[in-house]
């Protein structure tokens, strides 16, 4: 290959009505006139066009993402790479990070959420880890709407079909459903890996003359211009789409993950990045960007499975199972050798150089050259306006709540959706291969053991949209509280976090809204929580015909336990235990049944503020509870969220087949009590419930002593308040079967 | 001849991804880890135990295990068997074992036309005479895992019938309190494992290696693989 510069010689110039067929503005066009100093061809324009999509540039978030906490002692690697990497002792890593795969999977769901795992598994052994754990969040429409029953067997066939076959265990994740991804669901994927800290791979290319090897699967024309796809709104033909969908093949997925973990446990790697969105296009742009180089490709040599793709196919197809490597010249044998192993492509298509240009060849000519600088440094930035948020009213409990008890409500709740039992789903995830899963899905957090080890790596994914909605700053507060809670309850001390904003058209400026005070809010619960923001991903544009989902900032969090042993479950596992509730006194306040389950139920939700989020309390409350649970006083825990108090009770009672006897407030509101959903609460199943609140106590926590496991196989609240075990596990565990069965009862 | 003198060998198959949760199960127990074969060879060293993991070999493309049974290891694994050699087949190394002849029957997709992985309670099967159940009490109940989207195991009546009359059927699912039917996937007679003529090859869906610890939740899995290792052992 020689060194080439100047105009390529083959394709017609574009003009902007192609620009803005691939999603480009107006403004955007001229720029890119500008930076070339003439037109670009199709190829060229496709690769601007790919690397300016909000999903490479993050356009319209970055301004508010960089306000994010990113820093921290246990930070090894903070956002910018293919993941996020933190320090979890013993000189390992881990390595972390979630992403969506939104409007694939509403296209064709089987595949775009096996595609979403494939992606995001890529993205983590990129770094040189080694995956151990997935989780997802997953959001439906209605459980009624004709296309949930479909979508949601789609989409978790998918996630299994890729997670099981690859044999990395699924062990935790959330499924809900609400009307607003009717048109438009939500796939998110989350994969963690181990790594040595001192042995973790970057993309940045280095050493000009380097060869660039192409590796794994063949590239063929599934998936072109992907990347724009999930930059723009749905409409009723979107479904014409199928053709862009990716197909998944978890088998080579697992040959490239062996391929690729053994060859950088040799010394042979010196940068590597995976295929993900806008496949070869934004691999090499970014790996010769993050170096302050430049690369040149030979087109004609990507191993490809059709026959004569253009320079443009192949540029922005996002055929998966698909590397790029700068290797170092001499390990070129041995590499080949281990690809050769395991039957992978492995091909030299081009080298690092040092002319800050992609220069790519094809067909004997040159069919594309363009300075790198643009792509990346230049990429469009928005600081796109926003609506004020209505302050909404705090809901005065009384104005909603009835007379009635406490176990009719309840059993109404259960019975619902919302609180089904999610068995039906995680049941087709392999969640034990590994043979390292101490708590899988179906818990507060799943718990793997870092394998040899005794100690735990702990993780949950979180989100309450409708918090969000209501209040953007409070709802990305709680999922980040919410997520701290979940690992808390189980014993473990939450790490770092990372997210995946899933929002509507930022266009709009009361969209725009919740998603720059949903990032603030997330901000001071990472900070207020000491866990930074290492990865994430955006989805803007989750619309349908102009409505917007309920936005769902989802967070997922990773942290540590010392002693896997010491771990509990949420199940009352007998009678005889105290149940103690940490973070609340004998009453509750007003303002605990904003936007709660209970209200959206009873009383179809009127505008009222979320639950606030004290993020001092949340802190001091989780450490409290995590040294309990350190110390061996605690049995089974749970924290307090969807339904409130007696919601989280019932699950206790459920998950571990035993009756509790809890005694209600004299005074005060019985349903705000039972059913608010105040954050920063836990419910400890103790031996010595006197020894906790005395603890509590001397740490100026609220406590109460609200009751004890009982053996009568009851619920019970009082009197005739009472709804049996028994009961309430068929209630919820029928829900989804029945659901996904065709017979289900219809819930909104 | 003590456990750590057991020679045991794991087949690795592209695609396989039991193989080291297999490899460290056999080295909790017998203190010594096992060779890992790569499916590309074509001689297997003289092993007291060869056991075929789970997985997905080859993607299960074409049809679960057949194209793992056709292997060029696979030759090798076939004279070991018919020298008396003990095999083990654990859920898609069941399936190979199903492809390769060594025992009868089929497994197709589960009766929920679903991918499921949970725990089963399963009982060891009376009037057996092999290596893999000698060291189990008929009746005895052990809680191991699944995890198979094709583990319903299928045959004839008549063979069927042979099966059970020969002491062929190692392990059945029964019922216990875990949430679900007792047979997570319409297994015929609730068959979870399925023993040769000679009583020297066992396949079985469930996963005994990922039920090695309390931590994980029952230790079931390492009293059945232990019995094995004890009675090879002797």
């Amino acid at each position: 290959m020689t060194q080439t510069s100047g105009k390529p010689m083959n394709d017609a110039e574009m003009d902007f009505e192609m620009a803005a067929s691939m999603g480009l503005s107006r403004a955007e066009w001229d720029l890119i006139l500008d930076r070339l100093q003439r037109a670009p061809n199709l190829c060229e324009l496709g690769i601007f066009s790919a690397m300016w999509s909000e999903h490479c540039s993050y356009k319209s978030s970055k301004r508010w993402l960089k306000t994010l906490p990113v820093d921290g002692p246990q930070v090894i690697e903070g956002p910018g790479e293919n993941a996020g990497a933190v320090d979890i002792g013993d000189g390992l890593a881990a390595i972390f990070k979630i992403e969506s795969h939104n409007h694939p999977s509403f296209i064709e769901p089987y595949q775009g959420a096996a595609t979403g795992v494939g992606g995001i598994l890529r993205d983590v052994f990129t770094m040189g880890a080694r995956p151990v754990a997935l989780l997802n969040a997953l959001r439906f429409g209605a459980p009624d709407h004709e296309k949930t029953r479909h979508l949601l067997g789609g989409v978790v066939s998918g996630i299994g079909g890729y997670g099981n076959c690859i044999g990395i265990p699924t062990i935790g994740g959330e499924v809900n459903f609400d009307p607003s991804y009717n048109g438009n669901i939500l796939v998110n994927a989350m994969a963690i890996g181990l790594a040595n800290s001192d042995r973790i791979f970057r993309s940045a290319a280095t050493g000009p003359g380097n060869p660039v090897i192409y590796v794994g699967a063949k590239t063929g024309r599934d998936g072109i211009h992907g990347a724009t796809m999930a930059s723009a709104e749905f409409s009723d033909e979107t479904e014409s789409k199928r053709p862009t969908v990716q197909v998944g093949d978890p088998f080579t997925g697992k040959l490239l993950m062996e391929a690729c973990l053994e060859l950088m446990a040799s010394d042979s790697v010196l940068a590597i990045q995976d295929m993900g969105a806008a496949g070869l296009t934004s691999s090499s742009v970014e790996m010769a960007s993050k170096g302050g180089l430049g690369m040149e490709m030979d087109l004609d040599l990507v191993p490809a499975r059709e026959e004569a793709m253009s320079a443009y196919e192949l540029m922005l197809s996002e055929s998966q199972e698909r590397m790029l490597m700068v290797l170092k010249p001499e390990a070129t044998d041995i590499a080949r050798q281990i690809f050769d192993k395991w039957d992978l492509d492995f091909m030299p298509i081009g080298k690092v150089t040092e002319t800050g240009r992609l220069v790519l060849l094809k067909d004997g000519g040159v069919a594309c050259d363009i300075p790198l600088d643009p792509l990346v440094d230049d990429a469009p930035e928005y600081d796109r306006p926003q609506a004020d948020v209505p302050s909404r009213p705090i809901l005065q409990s009384d104005s909603i709540t009835s007379g009635a008890g406490i176990a009719p409500i309840l059993r109404q709740m259960l019975a619902s959706a919302d609180l089904g039992s999610r068995r039906w789903v995680y049941e087709q995830y392999d969640s034990q291969v590994m043979a390292d899963t101490i708590a899988g899905p179906g818990g507060d957090a799943g718990l793997i053991r870092i394998h040899g080890t005794n100690r735990g790596l702990a993780a949950s994914t979180d989100c309450t949209p409708r918090y969000v909605e209501a209040d953007p700053h409070t709802g990305g507060a709680q999922a980040v509280a919410e997520a701290w809670r979940n690992l808390s309850a189980i014993g473990a001390r939450g790490l770092a976090i990372t997210n995946n904003l899933n929002f509507g058209n930022p266009e709009k400026p009361d969209i725009m809204a919740q998603v720059a005070q949903s990032v603030l809010g997330m901000g001071d619960a990472a900070r207020a929580l000491d866990t930074p923001v290492v990865s994430g991903n955006v989805s803007l544009y989750n619309e349908t015909d102009g409505n917007a989902i309920l936005p769902c900032p989802v967070v997922g969090m990773v942290g540590t336990i010392d002693d896997i042993d010491k771990a509990v479950g949420n199940g009352l596992p007998h009678a005889g235990l105290s149940l103690v509730v940490i973070g609340q006194g004998q009453t509750c306040d007003d303002g605990w049944l904003g936007v709660s389950l209970y209200a959206r139920m009873l009383a179809d939700g009127p505008d009222a503020a979320p639950p606030p989020v004290d993020l001092d309390a949340e802190h001091r409350h989780g450490l409290f509870v995590q040294s309990l649970i350190a110390d061996g006083h605690v049995v089974a825990a749970h924290d307090i969220s969807d339904g409130g108090l007696a919601v989280a009770l019932a699950e206790m009672c459920i998950a571990g087949r035993t009756g509790a006897s809890i005694t209600s407030p004299a005074s005060g509101n019985l349903h705000g009590w039972a059913f608010g959903e105040d954050q920063g609460r836990y419910i400890l199943a103790v031996k010595d419930g006197d020894a906790v609140m005395a603890a509590a106590a001397a740490q100026g926590l609220p406590a109460s002593l609200i009751g004890t496991s009982i053996d009568s196989g009851e619920l019970q609240f009082g009197g005739s308040d009472v709804i049996s075990v028994e009961e309430m596990e068929h209630l919820v565990e029928t829900t989804i079967p029945a659901l996904m069965s065709g017979t289900g009862h219809t819930e909104g | 001849m003590s456990l750590s003198g057991l020679r045991v060998a794991v087949i690795v198959f592209p695609g396989s991804n039991c193989d080291r949760d297999m490899m460290v199960a056999i080295e909790q127990l017998a203190g010594r880890r096992p060779s890992l074969v790569w499916h590309k060879e074509t001689t297997l060293d003289p092993v007291d135990l060869a056991i075929i993991p789970g997985g997905f070999s080859y993607g299960d493309y074409l049809r679960c295990g057949a194209l793992a049974a056709r292997a060029p290891i696979m030759e090798s694994v076939l004279d070991h068997a018919a020298r008396g050699g003990a095999v083990m087949g654990i859920c898609n190394g069941f399936q190979i074992l199903l492809e390769t002849g060594l025992l009868p029957g089929v497994l197709v997709e589960n009766a929920g036309l679903k991918y499921v992985c949970r725990n089963t309670s399963v009982e060891v099967v009376e009037g057996t005479a092999s290596p893999f159940t000698e060291g189990l009490s008929p009746g005895q109940r052990m809680i191991i895992p699944v995890a198979h989207n094709e583990g319903n195991y299928f045959a004839s009546d008549d063979d069927l019938q042979r099966l059970e009359d020969n002491g062929q059927v190692a392990f059945r699912y029964t019922e216990s309190d875990i949430i679900g039917p007792a047979n997570p996937n319409g297994a015929a007679r609730n068959i979870a494992g399925i023993l040769s003529a000679n009583g020297r090859v066992l396949g079985m869906m469930p996963h005994p290696e990922r039920a090695m610890s309390p931590a994980l939740g029952s230790v079931d899995g390492a009293t059945m693989l232990n019995a094995t290792l004890q009675a090879l052992a002797a």
